[in-house]
């Protein structure tokens, strides 16, 4: 297999333009963003960025199973890619090259059904071809198109649904904390995705013990959804291995071999987890049991990204999801900082690319919809992201008290904002959660009307939790 | 403050919730209430000030006019040298992480004459860095009287301390220490640096421990206290811990990793902040 090796011309008027290899075509056909500047790899000029995307739109996706942008012999995610590769899947589109797989993905001809049928045929460098020629629209467009469905307790994915995930970090750990974060957001009506939270201390011992917390809570309330504590997945299994409930195994993930090394795991230590996960047997609606968080720049950051750009090294994580069946798939879009997207603008184009090609790839796509303090971005770019991921379907958001993560000092999404998403596209949770809130008297009988007074059943926690 | 409290709430449109009393376990912002399903006025324009307040820590300048003559009364073996990064102003520093790492060429010249100048203020045990980093609100509130409490425990430990010239580095990033340390000829770094404002704390300093300190040494070498601010790590309680990293690497002849392990019980006492090794600077 020929790795980098082919040149690309493209001549315009009197201008010839040339582009190295394959992974620095898709680097300049790039939308612009810092990160790839930052690496080197951007286009030039603008000129030269639409030039790299004519030239791109030539490109037959075939090229992409015969050269590899990271090679072969030295990273197991690009074996991963090429060894998974369905050509009976693929056999539907296989003729065509980047600029038309754009008009097939948009034309009536390629309906859900025919989605699900070729998606193990598509790579993810094809899907972050093809996203790169892609306007918002499209990428909207396409996404909404495609049907992906996970279940544990609950089940997310479903057309005409929005989950969340309840993050109720708090910058100690304290449990009364947390419980009072994550009350808080159930009398908001979120948490159907999974009540995941990042530890501050981040170590076995406080993994089981906050596990436990949110175990008895979940019971208590006979809530229809999953627990999971964003600790490294060599800590989830060791707290599986002391009878900790583990509902959910995190990690963070990224393109590469050498991103996931610098993260400290490889593919077998995923699988490993995954297995373990799977003996515990805790879901009753499906068998979901992987959580991972990705987020463009990673690669880079890891100095691991072998001069691809950084929307087709997140694409490639996608690949390491797929293969271990995930129940949820986060993009934490504006976490990494401006030197890897600048502003809101980049924001929203790395929030709606990501979640088009994990779509396609056939992932539980959800966003983290969020920015640093340092970046140029503020609620207003939020607001924006925020709806126009969910008129694409996209899965799960973050949701939090007042769209302040006191622990990790960024902001995302808050519990407020979910319920203005749902009420303004008549989005609905989950459905077994769904039923929870009404049962609760948490949702009143329209489903999209919070009770004004504390459901009855709730109160007893609430003064419990007063009067520590 | 600000004119949220003259804000008049219309009675009647606003859901209260009446778990406010929960906020004594968390400052997460719960319990807000809801118009409709939407954020109170209120609460919007709350979240709106701190956010304001921590974009305004992340571009406001170092004000040198009022930071040199804090380290005047200080004792010092020369005036402060002032320095800057490649980076040349705040957009560029937010977007090119490589430049805040490395001084210009004139610093590190006025770096060489000083030490050409001053031959006895070389191979110091510790040279004492500042830089803006993310929040110079961070440097202007924290640095100085850290380094007051400081100052007073280097004086009296045995053996003695000796000190490379205070150096501060406009447009700098943790990297840029090194740089400075590493043409000092200077033993160990302590390096000050404004972290990245959240919206509860917009002012917070860190400071980052290293030994051997040379262009190109990895994270993975550093010790770090974060949140060192009046609201977390007191001044006092974080330089006592940056001392007793500092006495730990000169005697180990090490920082990072290694230091952290041995010594990671003493160090995770602190109240309001933490201490380890950083994930991402």
């Amino acid at each position: 297999m020929a790795a980098n090796s082919g040149v690309y011309r493209y001549q315009l008027g009197a201008t010839s333009y040339r582009f190295n290899s394959l992974a620095d075509l898709m680097a300049k056909a790039s939308p612009l963003r810092s990160g790839d500047q930052l690496a080197g790899l951007a286009a030039e000029t603008a000129e030269e960025r639409v030039v790299a995307q004519m030239c791109l739109a030539e490109v037959p996706l075939k090229r992409f199973l015969n050269e590899a942008l990271v090679p072969y012999d030295s990273d197991e995610v690009t074996r991963l890619i090429i060894d998974e590769h369905d050509t009976n899947a693929f056999a539907p589109i296989s003729h065509l090259c980047v600029g038309d797989f754009r008009d097939w993905l948009l034309s009536d001809v390629a309906g859900p059904k025919m989605l699900s049928q070729v998606r193990r045929g598509i790579t993810p460098e094809m899907a972050a071809a093809v996203s790169k020629i892609m306007r918002n629209q499209d990428l909207i467009l396409v996404a909404k198109k495609c049907r992906v469905k996970t279940a544990f307790r609950s089940t997310i994915g479903l057309t005409g649904h929005l989950s969340t995930r309840l993050q109720p970090n708090h910058p100690t750990d304290d449990l009364s904390g947390i419980a009072a974060s994550i009350l808080d957001g159930l009398l908001y009506a979120n948490g159907d995705a999974v009540i995941g939270i990042n530890p501050a201390t981040d170590n076995v011992a406080q993994s089981c013990r906050l596990l436990h917390m949110m175990n008895e809570l979940i019971e208590n309330y006979a809530i229809p959804t999953q627990s999971c504590v964003l600790t490294h997945v060599t800590n989830t299994l060791e707290a599986i291995e002391n009878n900790a409930p583990v509902d959910l195994v995190f990690q963070s993930i990224g393109g590469t071999q050498a991103t996931n090394e610098s993260f400290g795991f490889n593919l077998s230590t995923l699988a490993e987890a995954q297995q373990a996960a799977l003996s515990l047997k805790r879901g009753t609606v499906g068998n979901n049991v992987m959580y991972f968080e990705t987020g463009q720049g990673s690669a880079l950051s890891a100095n691991a990204h072998y001069g691809v750009d950084q929307q087709t090294c997140e694409a490639r994580a996608y690949a390491v999801a797929r293969h271990f069946d995930p129940l949820l798939v986060n993009t934490v879009v504006g976490f990494i900082g401006p030197e890897y997207l600048y502003d809101g603008k980049q924001i929203t184009r790395a929030g709606l690319e990501d979640h088009f090609c994990g779509k396609l790839l056939g992932l539980p796509m959800g966003c983290d919809v969020c920015y640093t303090n340092h970046a140029e971005a503020d609620q207003n770019d939020m607001d924006t992201l925020l709806t126009l991921l969910s008129v694409a379907g996209c899965s799960f958001i973050m949701g939090i008290p007042g769209s302040d993560d006191i622990m990790l000092n960024y902001q995302t999404t808050s519990f407020h904002d979910a319920m203005y998403v749902r009420r303004v596209l008549e989005l609905r949770p989950a459905p077994e959660f769904e039923q929870w809130l009404q049962d609760s008297e948490i949702l009143l009988n329209d489903k999209f009307h919070l009770n004004a007074a504390v459901p009855q059943r709730f109160s007893p926690e609430i003064s419990r939790l007063e009067n520590k | 403050m600000s004119g949220i409290e003259n804000y008049k709430k219309c009675t009647g449109v606003v859901t209260e919730n009446p778990w406010a009393s929960l906020r004594k376990f968390t400052n997460a912002r719960i319990a807000l209430g809801r118009a409709g399903v939407s954020l109170p006025t209120k609460h919007l324009l709350d979240f709106q000030l701190a956010h304001a307040r921590a974009k305004d820590a992340v571009y406001s300048p170092l004000s040198l006019d009022s930071l040199l003559p804090q380290f005047a009364k200080q004792a010092w073996p020369s005036p402060p040298l002032v320095l800057h990064s490649r980076a040349q102003n705040r957009a560029q520093y937010l977007q090119r992480p490589d430049y805040g790492r490395r001084l210009d060429g004139e610093s590190r010249r006025q770096i060489q004459a000083h030490m050409s100048q001053h031959p006895d203020t070389r191979s110091a045990d510790l040279a004492i860095v500042i830089a803006d980093g993310l929040s110079a609100t961070g440097i202007m509130k924290n640095a100085a009287i850290f380094l007051e409490y400081l100052g007073l425990l280097l004086k009296d430990s045995q053996p003695s301390w000796s000190l490379a010239p205070l150096c501060i580095v406009q447009q700098g990033r943790v990297a840029a220490g090194d740089e400075v340390a590493e043409l000092l000829q200077a033993k160990c770094l302590l390096m000050l640096i404004g972290e990245r404002p959240g919206l509860s704390s917009p002012d917070s300093m860190g400071a980052y421990l290293t030994w051997a300190p040379k262009v190109g040494v990895s994270d993975a070498q550093r010790n770090c206290i974060s949140n060192i601010r009046a609201e977390g790590i007191q001044w006092r309680d974080a330089a006592a811990k940056a001392f007793y990293l500092l006495t730990e690497a000169r005697h180990r002849e090490l920082s990072g990793v290694a230091l952290k392990d041995r010594s990671v019980n003493g160090l995770t006492e602190i109240e309001g902040g933490s201490v380890g090794i950083p994930q991402s600077i």
